[in-house]
């Protein structure tokens, strides 16, 4: 009986407990902020995003000097490089004084794809890909999502394969001729071995 | 109603000297109330459960989200209607009417002020008793139609638990039939007339010796209080639609306007309820502070205003429990309200009777 | 009230129909993507059995694709609740095949974040536990604490709920100025709220009547059943590896491994597994303080990073106390940058395998309230 007497009491009791911390709450200050209206951007009522934040990837492809490291490191291979070799004197440098040694033809990330790890901010050895703040993105289409960070148009891509292909054939003729030269040098200092092949 | 000189329907009838537009009004007002307060009611559920748990709550459908409710009564229309195509189809499609009418037919007798009552019968507390009961066909109803294994828990579960509930519930409004000897409501709302000692929460009128009697009327009142959530199936007796147990019980399979009619049920019931509780226990439309403020019309501002703190106290009841398990519900009807309930009705009666 | 027994039923005696009821994959209260097939006989809960798999992602096999730091990403992912400490044993592993001796600051801010995780984690294992109940009022502040404490994280890696912060041989970044300050905030600020939840929920007649006695896991089935954490703990099990084989720093602090005694009903019960998530998120609390005192701030957390990560040739496993339990890897390096095979160990995995065994002859609304005793994170159970 006594047991009876107290399990109704308690049941009375903490449910008016719990009325009492609930009811101070109805008038506690609200934690939650109006998105849109307040930006976790701009530090308002609640928390501020942190610079840091690791949101949508930004590629600077002044710097970017497409070296591969970023879409190696990617676990989802979100990253796409493609580059072209420069032609020596062509390009100008990269935004930090270090000569260009390729040309980014195609650097694309897919959003769709990435899972904001931050791997490859590490292995950038210029710096050029970077995380933003910047979260509020979403497309309708999925196809927005490919983000092209590479400014080079098709024009340009072709001007420069065509340079870079007289270039290399250049280079190869020059190469071919040298190494002609260079054996006839080596063929006129020394004469050539008697092969077993005469009979 | 003898002792009323001129009610509503009669001045309105004198007013236009046609009983149908009286009639029709009479019938009306009721609904309207009931689809204005439905909507507020809404609203406050939304805005109290989100203060309580220190949110906003909505706020983007006007000032302060205030026509939130009606957009959600609009998408509700919007809807499509589904029926399963393993449901029994007329038992399905009748089961929210059924309900919502159970509901709205409770408002025939309740009395929103000394001079406007729907119906005025004698046996007002009966009839709202038997109303109240007949939700529960309609719930069962769409339980089992829905031919769904979780509807048909929570249509089960929601039985045992109405049928239980009814019995402390029952006993507890003898009691005041007891205390007041009478069933009508006008009749009950006006012998707690005067201050707001003369409630029947604080023994009714009578002299110092109901000081006695407080206890059990206030024991009572909680009874009440308790039974009413389990009649209305809110928190913590919600286990006909538990939502983390059986998704949603009985209206798993509901969607659209049916849904809606279930909603709309939901919150008549409460005030429903939160209505009788006023009414039985807080003197109904009378001024608590004896002449001040007394009358018709405010008879009218403080019956919704008592109801509307009875559904307040609902609401912040379901934000701050949990939900009891389905055998500790009935544990808790039998072994504890009931007996308690005999109890009152025990000394109330006794009271009476040396009064 | 509260003599909620287990019904035993001789079947042969009772001529029901049994109601076979699909719990899952979309329910909600099967925390994510579990199906449980459930037998019923009337409410009562005669069969249980678990289907995973909803979720499966093929951690492990993927993982051999990957080259070692490619893989902390997806360790994130498992239990997502708790990444910090995720990542903290399958760094530890591959420091220990490398043999890199890290910064002492890197380990105490380690071990701030994971006890900091812990917190989070069982903060959200108590309220989904509420929720589970019905009480919806403390999943919300419970929520709101946590939020602070992922700010935290967020400030550090820049992640909220995937951090992708422990990397091998040291952290991604360093910790802000005003850290120490915060998580004393966050500690004040988790100690009021828990004041609270302890009266509005916990302690709450209606809440006590749903979980006591219900779910009774006894000490030897949960051995045998390879539990461990706080279901281990509820038993009355003392297991607690941070005590038992301390890694890391945490010989170095003083705090009380909380298990259940039976406080409202059978030891082993719903209650007792849910309060040692409780008392430990206190014990937490005061690992934390005792770090924060001790940590230097001054170093760099990034001097010890390795520039190629192969690991020697060989196999490890290095196991750490998870806020669910015993979470370890099992990591076998061939000498190139990826490794031959990854093992998890799963915890939530291993946990729910008890839920069959001690769910049968409960109420079905008992049943759910079991399985959130558990406290499953199903990322982490189908990997």
């Amino acid at each position: 009986m006594k047991k009876y007497l107290n399990n109704i009491w308690l049941g009375i009791y903490t449910v008016l407990i719990g009325m009492k911390i609930t009811f101070v709450h109805l008038f506690a200050k609200n934690v939650t902020v109006q998105y849109p209206n307040k930006h976790p951007l701009d530090k308002a009522g609640g928390d501020k995003m942190p610079m840091n934040a690791r949101n949508r990837i930004f590629n600077d492809m002044e710097l970017c000097n497409g070296c591969n490291g970023c879409a190696r490191a990617c676990p989802v291979n979100c990253i796409t490089v493609e580059t072209l070799k420069v032609v020596p004197g062509d390009a100008p440098p990269l935004k930090n004084g270090e000569k260009r040694g390729l040309w980014v033809t195609n650097y694309t990330i897919d959003f769709a794809k990435c899972c904001f790890c931050g791997l490859c901010i590490d292995p950038c050895p210029t710096e050029a890909i970077k995380m933003t703040t910047e979260f509020e993105y979403s497309q309708y289409d999925r196809g927005n999502l490919l983000y092209k960070f590479s400014k080079m148009t098709d024009e340009q891509i072709k001007q420069k394969k065509e340079l870079l292909a007289n270039f290399t054939a250049e280079k190869a003729k020059k190469e071919a001729e040298a190494k002609k030269a260079a054996e006839q040098a080596k063929a006129a200092e020394a004469p050539k071995p008697e092969t077993g092949d005469g009979k | 109603m003898e002792h009323q000189i001129l009610t509503f329907y009669d001045w309105v009838a004198k007013l236009s000297s046609s009983e149908l537009v009286a009639l029709i009004l009479i019938v009306t007002l009721p609904l309207v109330f009931l689809i204005v307060y439905a909507l507020v009611a809404i609203l406050g559920e939304l805005k109290i459960s989100a203060f309580i748990q220190e949110r906003l709550g909505p706020m983007r459908t006007g000032p302060w989200g205030i026509i939130q409710p009606v957009a959600e009564v609009v998408k509700l229309l919007q809807k499509e209607d589904i029926t399963p195509d393993a449901a029994n189809k007329p038992l399905f499609n009748m089961a929210p009417f059924l309900m919502f009418t159970a509901a709205y037919a409770g408002f025939a007798v309740i009395p929103f002020s000394s001079h406007f009552v729907p119906a005025g019968i004698n046996l007002g507390l009966f009839y709202i008793f038997a109303m109240g009961s007949l939700a529960v066909i309609g719930l069962v109803m769409g339980g089992w139609a829905s031919n769904n294994k979780y509807s048909l828990l929570g249509a089960l579960r929601s039985v045992a638990q109405i049928v239980s509930y009814e019995i402390p519930a029952a006993i507890v409004i003898l009691s005041i039939v007891v205390l007041a000897s009478s069933m009508n409501l006008q009749v009950i709302n006006a012998n707690q007339g005067g201050w707001f000692w003369n409630w029947y929460v604080f023994g009714g009128p009578g002299s110092i010796w109901k000081l006695l009697v407080i206890p059990f009327t206030f024991g009572m009142f909680l009874l009440y209080l308790i039974a009413s959530l389990a009649e209305t199936n809110r928190t913590p007796f919600d286990i006909p639609e538990g939502e983390s147990e059986i998704v949603a019980g009985y209206h798993t399979e509901y969607s659209g306007m049916k849904f809606a009619m279930f909603f709309f049920a939901e919150y008549a019931n409460m005030f429903v309820v939160a209505a009788l509780l006023s009414i039985l226990f807080f003197g109904g439309w009378n001024s608590p502070f004896g002449d001040f403020m007394n009358g018709p019309i405010w008879g009218v501002f403080w019956f919704i205003s008592k109801s509307f703190f009875f559904v307040f106290v609902q609401i912040w009841l379901r934000w701050t429990l949990p939900r009891l398990r389905v055998d500790q519900l009935m544990g808790v009807s039998w072994k504890v309200m009931t007996p308690v309930a005999f109890l009152c009705f025990f000394a109330v009666g006794l009271w009476a009777m040396l009064k | 009230m509260s003599e909620t027994k287990r019904i035993e039923f001789e079947y042969s005696q009772i001529d029901s129909e049994r109601m076979r009821l699909n719990v899952g994959p979309q329910h909600p209260s099967t925390h994510g993507v579990l199906r449980l097939e459930v037998e019923l006989d009337g409410e009562i809960v005669t069969e249980v059995v678990p289907h995973i798999g909803y979720l499966h992602r093929c951690f492990e096999k993927h993982c051999e694709k990957m080259t070692y730091p490619q893989v902390i990403p997806y360790i994130d992912r498992m239990d997502y609740i708790s990444a910090m400490n995720n990542e903290w044993p399958y760094v530890m592993g591959i420091e220990k095949l490398m043999g890199i001796e890290i910064p002492e600051k890197v380990e105490y801010i380690r071990l701030i974040f994971a006890e900091l995780n812990r917190i989070a984690n069982h903060q959200i294992a108590i309220a989904t536990f509420g929720l589970d109940a019905g009480a919806f009022t403390p999943f919300l502040y419970l929520f709101r604490d946590r939020e602070f404490i992922l700010s935290i994280f967020e400030k550090a890696s820049g992640g909220r709920l995937l951090y992708n912060y422990f990397w091998v041989g040291g952290l991604a970044a360093d910790v802000h100025k005003e850290f120490k300050q915060d998580v004393l905030a966050i500690v004040k600020q988790v100690r009021e709220t828990n004041k609270e939840i302890a009266d509005l929920l916990l302690y709450n007649k209606i809440f006590i009547e749903r979980v006591a006695n219900v779910g009774i896991l006894p000490a030897d089935v949960a051995i045998n059943y390879g539990c461990s954490g706080p279901v281990v703990r509820g038993s009355g099990l003392a297991f607690d590896l941070r005590k038992d084989a301390p890694y890391s720093f945490y010989d170095r602090f003083d705090f009380d491994v909380i298990t259940g005694h039976g406080e409202v009903g059978t030891v082993g019960d719903c209650f007792d597994r849910n309060i040692v998530r409780f008392h430990e998120m206190e014990q937490s609390c005061r690992i934390i303080e005792q770090a924060i005192e001790q940590m230097p701030m001054e170093g760099d957390v990034r001097e010890k990073l390795p520039k190629k990560i192969r690991p020697p040739k060989g196999e490890i496993y290095t196991k750490a106390e998870n806020p669910k339990g015993e979470l370890g890897f099992y990591i076998v390096s061939n000498g190139t940058d990826k490794p031959e095979r990854i093992k998890s160990r799963g915890t939530s995995f291993v946990n729910l395998s008890v839920l069959p065994e001690i769910s049968k002859g409960y109420l079905f609304a008992d049943l759910i309230m079991i399985l959130g005793s558990i406290d499953i994170v199903l990322g982490e159970v189908d990997r």
